[in-house]
């Protein structure tokens, strides 16, 4: 399922101009993800894609819906969003209620509802605290609560604002496993991060947003070589990009082995010592 | 200015401690940073330190934490403002809700130690321009975004001058360039105004770059204490859920692979890992 941004421009009530003309368009099982210093419009752009906030001008589809002719509620069959705030999002009395209210809006039968929970908790190691109370739990752990509700819905599209927000390293690590996960199963994820190095090792391609604007879009190989436009939207690249560029090797690592085969590769052109020097 | 012996804690209706038998001595001045996996306790010590463990929380509390002076168990949080700050891990937590604009959110503080207003307008200014805020002091604190929000918290905190600041992952959704001020920022203070810093943070390069000191929390114990790259190359990292930077982790791997000499100390920051690849 498609989204085209068409032309997009939104200004809050306070006057504060949040999108100014964003074009976009993200094909059906792409991952992609935003960065961009605070305010840039990050969130406002995600909240145009399932319809919290509709454009002021131009056009935002979904598939073939126009996102200012369908309620919140239809694009919930289409788009899921997992807050930055998870307490903006969580209200139940127990995760196992908080995960089966999204898929029972949907109209999904009970037998639906009860394999989609079942799976979301798996998913997202909650299955012992799925009787708890959603604010019983720590606050990254709320969070994942947050993603399993939205991934219980099972939607074509999943929006994550910020997944990685107080995560610690197994929690990190998770989170990448969702996302490979929702990748295999050929679903659209898009998310908001300043989380460079976790971006930079799960999404192919990035956008990179400022002062409402979109300054680049490509491929994230492309897009983290493009170091002037990165500093003027305040965004450092990668830790491996930054010591790949302090070596003076040619290439863009955005994993540990890239980075060792560019290391080699380069060794080897240049004929040193190590490695294979014995 | 903080001297933690056999603290033990328990929050109620729970049987396992959150902090278990923790000593610990941080001088006036020391920028210390606390890392560990989430449940280890860290927003528990950082609660603890600001005296809402255990009077606003109430639990089991043993043993013995003096800040500034103070003895905890007998000091309401009340009598600690001013002496101690701490900035919430969500700001959201943090943020008045009774106060329309920036500079007054700023200004709460101050009015409530009774700052005088010229100085209060010096501090306010001070700590918006610290935090990269000047452009939005008249807007409401809804209006701003995650990351704004999470600006003001920091500045809020900044403008009261405490001589102890807890900070509790102050930059989880800052933007990078946000994150490293935020870094520089602390450790400037620390090391100009003789202000003690505790900061608990996932931001493990710029831990490593601007802490003197790494403190590892796992299950409520300490276990390890030491100089940020002594600790955060540890290989036990991972067993306590701590991760590593991709300095390391590159580094880690090179060395296994017998890529490099053997023998080399890894790194934890850039300027360190360039040396280990030169």
């Amino acid at each position: 399922m498609n989204i085209v941004v068409t032309d997009v421009t939104f200004r809050y009530p306070n006057g504060v101009q949040a999108l100014s003309g964003v074009n976009l368009a993200i094909a059906g099982g792409e991952a992609v993800a935003v960065i961009g210093e605070n305010g840039a419009g990050k969130t406002t752009l995600a909240r145009h894609l399932n319809g919290l906030l509709r454009p002021q001008q131009g056009r935002v589809r979904i598939g073939d819906w126009d996102t200012r002719e369908h309620t919140v509620a239809q694009l919930a069959h289409r788009v899921g969003y997992v807050f930055q705030n998870p307490d903006d999002q969580l209200f139940e009395r127990t995760v196992r209620r908080e995960l089966a209210f999204g898929p029972r809006n949907l109209g999904r039968d009970e037998a639906a509802i009860e394999a989609a929970v079942a799976q979301a908790l798996a998913r997202l190691d909650l299955e012992a605290v799925a009787d708890s109370h959603p604010y019983d739990l720590s606050p990254a752990q709320r969070r994942l609560v947050a993603l399993a509700a939205v991934l219980a819905m099972e939607t074509p599209i999943v929006v994550l604002d910020e997944p990685t927000t107080g995560q610690d390293a197994a929690g990190t690590a998770l989170l990448g496993r969702v996302i490979a996960d929702l990748k295999a199963a050929g679903r659209t994820v898009i998310t908001i991060s300043h989380d460079i190095d976790f971006v930079a090792e799960h999404f192919p391609r990035l956008i990179v947003m400022a002062a409402g604007r979109i300054l680049a879009d490509g491929p994230t190989e492309w897009v983290l070589a493009q170091t002037g436009l990165l500093a003027q939207a305040q965004v450092d690249p990668p830790q491996l990009v930054r010591l790949a560029v302090a070596l003076g090797l040619p290439g863009v690592p955005t994993t540990v082995d890239a980075f060792l085969d560019l290391w080699v590769r380069t060794r080897q052109r240049d004929g040193a010592e190590w490695p294979g020097g014995v | 200015m903080i001297t933690i012996e056999h603290l033990t804690y328990t929050y109620p209706a729970t049987s396992r401690p959150a902090l278990q038998d923790l000593s610990l001595h941080i001088p006036a001045g020391q920028f210390c940073a606390i890392v560990g996996a989430n449940g280890a306790g860290k927003s528990t010590l950082c609660y603890a330190l600001t005296g809402f463990v255990p009077h606003f929380y109430r639990g089991r509390m043993e043993g013995r934490l003096q800040v500034a002076g103070h003895d905890i168990a007998v000091t309401p949080p009340s009598a600690l403002v001013g002496l101690v700050g701490l900035v919430f891990a969500n700001p959201f937590n943090q943020i008045t809700g009774a106060c329309y604009t920036v500079r007054e959110e700023v200004a709460f503080g101050l009015e409530n130690l009774g700052v005088p207003p010229a100085a209060m307008e010096q501090r306010i200014a001070q700590a918006l321009a610290l935090t990269g805020l000047t452009d939005l002091a008249d807007r409401s604190p809804f209006a701003l975004s995650g990351g704004q929000q999470q600006r003001l918290a920091l500045a809020a905190v900044l403008a009261m001058q405490p001589r102890v600041l807890v900070l509790d992952e102050p930059t989880s959704q800052l933007d990078p360039v946000g994150t490293r001020e935020v870094f520089a920022i602390l450790a400037a203070l620390a090391a100009q105004q003789d202000t003690t810093v505790v900061l608990v943070s996932h931001a493990l390069e710029w831990v490593a770059t601007h802490a003197d000191r790494v403190i590892v929390l796992m299950a409520g114990r300490l276990v390890a204490d030491g100089p940020p790259t002594e600790v955060l190359t540890r290989p036990e990292l991972e067993s306590w859920g701590v991760g590593t930077t991709r300095y390391t982790q590159a580094a880690r791997r090179a060395q296994a692979q017998g890529l490099v000499p053997p023998g080399r100390p890894l790194p934890v920051t850039l300027s360190q890992a360039v040396a280990f690849w030169s």
